[in-house]
């Protein structure tokens, strides 16, 4: 017998579901001016706030500052790289919004206490022309903890649960009306009733299989904690979707995946193959394939990415970061000064270790238990595998709208539709790595969307301020369906000697690598080299349908492990959207993220678009949409 | 076992009412042995090597011993944060000893002002100025494409 689960009822204004960076930004918005309005907000996330997210082990750069007030950028600056980073397919729209009030983020953080590094004249010290540079161990804790300080001030209108998983939207028609999930403590199921619910759960990763599938499945170069449960609470919802076909697929240090930025930005180091060669210059004549963006500076990510990966698919790997040659070029401007060196070698040596131990850990012990000096040699760079995190340089997420004042006469019938960042479904809000079509937000960008969206929320709740209508008939049958997996394995554990064999159920580690292997194979995933076509995406789509049915056998033993399940349902969805929408753009656009062997070119005449779709509730069916680009800049 | 739990300094955080590696692991992975009332990883294939479960153990009791798949032995990476910064012990495979100091924030703990002291510039929800600025900013206004 399964024990009884408690239903817990909570009644708010507006539901923040996530606890991230672009949470913690609406989180702070919100209160604002939910408290002049007299408004309830709660904010719900699966783990600690303090920790959770993709920045819960700290990050060492803040990626975007657009810095207008030095008068050094524009707006248009920024929107012209994002656009071109993205091979033309971008809402500058939304990228600028978000660009116009970033900086004002950023100045927060630094007054929470965020140590941003500056230099003698005080000013801050950028990484790159958009990152600066931080110490930024704590950077989740002091936005978790303004987050935090922010809702204390609504008093009892101000709530937050930690540890609650949400599943599914709760809907009354046409609008949302909150959300549904359950304690991974103890033995109660949550219903939220809300007037707008802002969807801020990040991005997915364990869609494609991982590089280490042993003890190291989990150091994946995105965390595995987010599951690609904003996507599935958009979809479910009947929310048009945008981008799912632009995944992201990082080069970073190989195995433990340390972040490369500082040593391509900061030290100014080369990556050559096992000839010694740089792809970036021997390749330069593959770029022409690609223009115009193929010509921009810098070279959009998915590019570069391309021209390793040719010199990877023509057996000259390994590919190298040449550490040991940027120290020696830097040391070199010292050569007459031998007390300077020393001073600037440990100067660097701090900032390139400091640059792993804020934000990736793993590739710290890595270099420790391979006895890596990088002013002695050069350390492995290569691809990891495919990831869902449109804050970054993916572009995945829900169809939002954009702000009325940035829409020019073309733009504001396709991008706005009356409240910045909510999707195509009422009263539901989207930010961070959950909205689509606004890539290069990062961790600054998906903050400042939360607050953009949660201040557009409340302004929805003011004009639309009535309860939505909770059907509990229905919510109790998703309450059956969630909790069903606990059910099965009483029911069946018993039938053979061994609870992880048994022909009545699947559990969700083995149902995983299922939806790994399907994707890795058929959906161009590491082992197939980023390649597929149209014959291949078919019969994925066929091993993913047998892979839905028996997701309803998927068994959990306690509440840990039904977490699992509904995550691994939820990375099914997104599995499923991601071949539907690659399957539908006939083109390759991002070769480095992905290649179509059967449409091998870019084709800007049919496919200069975007590729939404959306799935109906009612029938259960998918229809794919091809919307118009616009852009505000041209 | 990338997180491990030294038997010998757990205490099952005894004094509280959950135990501080359970609270803070971000995939819900550290838990308590009832029986012998000290924690462990209950999954570590799925561990992040995030050192929030170790920075946070109130007895140092928690380690990391990288992943086998692909890490050699013998290195160990130990932090000891405090309240505004964090010293790093990066001990190698071949016993060579490298230690890091970083601070971690400039402010008391506890003490982040919302509102960062800058004034609001609006009462207007249809503004699409947000609450700080355009004080926040550094700028009069906010900036046109
Ligand atoms: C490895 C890595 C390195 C990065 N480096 C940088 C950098 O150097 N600089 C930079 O600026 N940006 C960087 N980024 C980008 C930045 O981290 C993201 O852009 C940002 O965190 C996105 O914010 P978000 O709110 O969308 O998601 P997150 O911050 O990931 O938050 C997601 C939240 O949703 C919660 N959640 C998930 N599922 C559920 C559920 N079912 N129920 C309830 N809650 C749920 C999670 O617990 C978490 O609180 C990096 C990202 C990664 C992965
Ligand atoms: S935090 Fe430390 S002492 Fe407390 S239960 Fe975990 S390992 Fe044991
Ligand atoms: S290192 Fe991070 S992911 Fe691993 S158990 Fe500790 S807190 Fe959890």
């Amino acid at each position: 017998m399964v024990a009884e689960f408690e239903n817990v009822e909570v009644t708010t204004d507006l539901l923040i579901v996530g606890g991230g960076m672009s949470a913690c930004g609406a989180a702070v918005e919100a209160a604002h001016w939910a408290k002049m309005n007299n408004l309830k907000v709660t904010l719900v996330d699966k783990a600690a706030m303090d920790r959770s997210g993709a920045v819960a082990m700290g990050l060492s750069a803040i990626n975007q500052y657009v810095d207008l007030n030095s008068g050094n950028n524009t707006l248009k600056d920024y929107i012209d790289y994002v656009r071109n980073d993205l091979m033309g397919v971008t809402r500058e729209d939304l990228v600028a919004n978000i660009a116009r009030h970033v900086d004002s983020t950023v100045h927060l953080f630094e007054k929470w206490g965020l140590p941003i590094w500056k230099d003698e004249e005080g000013k801050y010290v950028h990484e790159g022309r958009w990152q600066l540079m931080i110490n930024g161990e704590s950077y989740k804790v002091l936005v978790a903890e303004a987050a935090k300080n922010a809702l204390a001030e609504l008093g009892d209108n101000g709530e937050y649960f930690e540890r609650v998983f949400i599943v599914e939207p709760l809907m009354d028609g046409d609008r949302v009306a909150g959300a549904v999930g359950f304690s991974v403590r103890e033995n109660k199921f949550y219903i939220f009733k809300a007037k707008a619910v802002l969807v801020c759960m990040g991005g997915a990763v364990h869609v494609f299989k991982p590089r280490s599938t042993g003890e190291g499945l989990g150091r994946a170069w995105y965390p595995p904690w987010n599951s690609g449960s904003s996507t599935y609470f958009t979809i479910k919802a009947g929310a048009e979707m945008t981008c799912q076909e632009v995944r992201f697929i990082p080069v970073r240090f190989k195995d433990a995946y340390g972040p490369v930025g500082a040593w391509f930005l900061l030290f100014k180091s080369r990556a050559t193959n096992a000839k010694g060669e740089a792809y970036m210059e021997t390749r330069r004549d593959e770029l022409e394939k690609w223009a115009p963006y193929g010509k921009v500076k810098p070279v959009p990510a998915n590019l570069r990415n391309w021209l390793g990966m040719l010199d990877v698919m023509e057996g000259l790997g390994p590919i190298y970061m040449r550490t040991e040659e940027a120290i020696g070029k830097l040391a070199e401007n010292y050569k007459d000064d031998p007390k300077a060196y020393k001073k600037k070698m440990k100067e660097l040596e701090a900032e390139a270790w400091e640059d792993f131990l804020d934000m990736t850990i793993s590739q710290a012990l890595l270099w420790a238990a391979t006895n890596v000096a990088p002013e002695e040699k050069p350390s492995e760079i290569a691809a990891a595998e495919p990831y869902f995190i449109g804050s970054h340089s993916g572009a995945s997420g829900a169809w939002v709208s954009g702000p009325e004042d940035l829409q020019n006469d073309a733009t504001k019938s396709e991008y706005f539709w009356g409240y910045a960042n909510m999707s195509t479904v009422k009263g539901l809000f989207c930010a961070g790595d959950a909205s689509g079509a606004s890539s290069h937000k990062f961790s600054s960008g998906s903050h400042t969307e939360g607050r953009i969206a949660a201040k557009a929320a409340i302004s929805f709740i003011v004009d639309n301020n009535t309860q939505p209508n909770v059907d509990m008939a229905k919510t109790e049958d998703l309450k059956k369906t969630i909790l069903k997996p606990l059910e099965l394995f009483e029911e069946n554990k018993g039938k053979t000697t061994d609870p992880n064999i048994n022909p009545n159920y699947i559990r969700p580690k083995q149902f995983m690598f299922r939806l790994q292997k399907i994707m890795d194979e058929y959906a161009g995933g590491v082992t197939s080299q980023f390649t597929t076509n149209k014959a291949l995406l078919d019969k994925g789509m066929e091993l993913l349908n047998f892979l839905k049915e028996d997701s309803e056998k998927l068994a959990a033993e306690n509440l840990h492990e039904l977490m699992r399940c509904w995550e691994n349902v939820q990375r099914m969805w997104q599995a499923e959207i991601h071949v539907r929408t690659i399957l539908f753009r006939e083109e390759t656009r991002w070769p480095g993220y992905y290649f179509r062997s059967d449409f091998p070119k870019i084709d800007n005449s049919n496919w200069l678009a975007f590729a939404n779709c959306t799935w109906n509730p009612e029938t259960g069916e998918w229809n794919m949409i091809k919307r118009p680009l616009k852009y505000l800049t041209q | 076992m990338p997180s491990y739990v030294n038997p010998e300094k757990c205490d099952g955080c005894k004094a509280l009412d959950k135990t501080a590696c359970q609270h803070i692991c971000p995939n819900d992975l550290m838990v308590l042995n009832k029986d012998i009332e000290k924690a462990y990883n209950q999954e570590p294939e799925m561990c992040w090597e995030c050192y929030n479960c170790v920075k946070i153990c109130p007895t140092q009791a928690v380690e990391m011993r990288s992943y086998a798949d692909f890490v050699p032995l013998g290195a160990s990476v130990t932090p000891m944060r405090s309240t505004d910064s964090i010293m790093w012990t990066v001990k190698f495979r071949n016993g060579t000893l490298k230690r890091f100091k970083f601070p971690i924030r400039k402010t008391p703990e506890g003490s982040a002002k919302p509102d960062g002291e800058f004034k609001s510039g609006t009462e207007d929800l249809k503004s699409p100025l947000l609450f700080t600025e355009p004080e926040s900013l550094r700028l009069p206004e906010l900036a046109k494409i």
